[in-house]
């Protein structure tokens, strides 16, 4: 059971929601918490101590240029201008290949093979026995952040829940992140921002077919347009979360609400009933 | 030797490209004759990534040995460099017929 908090927007409190449900839930159960927004992870942010690292990497031709006729095949085929056949050599610009591996399939002579190049890292801890957190952390300067976000995934891959806590936006890495989930977790605020992308991100996982609710964070008590959205959405509302000085001291100084408001642990704890009943799963 | 002109039009009157990659026409001169031998459309303007090096090998296989334009990006200066094709800015030049004028007379300035 895979369960994503995603937004749309940034900064609209992901971590935040995913680190105090994993949390929760880590009360009574056994749960894997996986920060899936490996061009800014922050959840290991929340849990500092001692990490397993292993590097992601993704696979990039080799040309042996003893073999290489520089018939240019490559260069065609490769659409990115990756490997591009010159003069008396073939280069090959690692920044702009996408991994396809359709230049090794083009050369006529068999002159390419893949090589692993490293991207970015997973790093794993166990801040209690039943709370493993796993964050897929893509390397400054890299771009391929899915294949990060799938490795992240893969190194969680177990039987039980887990809590993925998703890139903002709705491109390629949210893509990465929604694939094959259960359940959705919407996070918004109520601006106009807020809502102009919550609808983006709904619109993501309804094309998914993936059930999602939504949190309100921020709240302001003035939800009316994002509570209309949701209603004509058919988007329910888990939780809201008000724009409150305490909630945000103790977020601002990398503490979990959960653990030091009471209350909060047992919002959080109804959130994840709420989620797993949308999914159809049992708890 | 063959150079290479970026240009918005396919003729010598045309005005010169200041892009390498997304120019629409190469108006290639034969070096020798003084005369265009052909005005290639260029097939990966539009393309999303990566045109640089693209036209780079493109224009490898097409025998350029000196380019003419206006900038290049990263992509493509290195497939420049490593292509071993000297590149030159057109500068004031108004036309793709001044820019080789410009260049014949060596007044261009080097970029690659």
């Amino acid at each position: 059971m895979k369960i994503v908090v995603a937004s749309g927007k940034g900064g609209t409190g992901k971590t935040m929601v995913a680190v105090n449900l994993a949390w929760a839930v880590s009360q009574s159960q056994e749960i894997h918490l996986i920060d899936c927004d490996a061009e800014e992870p922050n959840v290991h942010l929340f849990y500092p101590g001692v990490k397993d690292e292993e590097p992601v990497t993704v696979k990039v031709p080799e040309v042996d240029s003893e073999k290489c006729t520089l018939c240019g095949a490559c260069g065609e085929f490769c659409r990115y201008g990756a490997i591009s056949v010159l003069t008396k050599s073939v280069m090959f610009q690692a920044n702009l290949c996408h991994s396809c591996g359709g230049c090794i399939l083009s050369c006529p002579v068999d002159a390419i093979t893949e090589v692993p190049r490293r991207v970015g890292m997973i790093i794993q801890s166990q801040p209690s026995p039943t709370l493993t957190v796993i964050s897929g952390i893509l390397d400054e300067g890299e771009i391929a952040a899915p294949a990060v976000i799938k490795a992240a995934k893969e190194a969680g891959e177990w039987d039980g829940v887990s809590v993925l806590d998703g890139p903002p936006g709705t491109a390629c890495p949210v893509i990465e992140t929604m694939e094959g989930a259960n359940a959705c977790i919407l996070v918004t605020e109520s601006t106009p921002s807020g809502l102009a992308d919550l609808r983006r991100a709904a619109h993501l996982a309804k094309a998914f077919g993936i059930p999602s609710g939504v949190v309100i964070n921020r709240s302001d008590e003035d939800d009316g347009p994002t509570l209309a959205f949701c209603a004509e959405e058919e988007l329910p509302i888990f939780l809201t979360i008000p724009f409150d000085r305490e909630i945000a001291a103790i977020q601002n100084r990398g503490a979990i609400l959960c653990s030091e408001k009471e209350e909060w642990e047992g919002a959080f704890t109804k959130l994840y009933e709420d989620t797993i009943a949308i999914a159809g799963g049992k708890l | 030797m063959k150079v290479c002109i970026t240009s918005k039009g396919d003729s010598p009157e045309s005005v010169p490209e200041n892009r390498f990659g997304r120019t629409p026409f190469f108006v290639i001169y034969n070096d020798e004759t003084g005369e265009v031998i052909e005005a290639i459309n260029n097939a990966s303007a539009n393309d999303a990534s990566g045109v640089g090096p693209k036209v780079v090998q493109m224009l490898v296989s097409k025998g350029v040995n000196v380019v003419v334009t206006g900038q290049v990006g990263g992509n493509a200066n290195k497939g420049l460099e490593v292509a071993g094709i000297p590149t030159y800015a057109f500068g004031e030049a108004k036309t793709v017929a001044e820019a080789y004028a410009a260049y014949k007379a060596g007044t261009l300035t080097r970029i690659v």
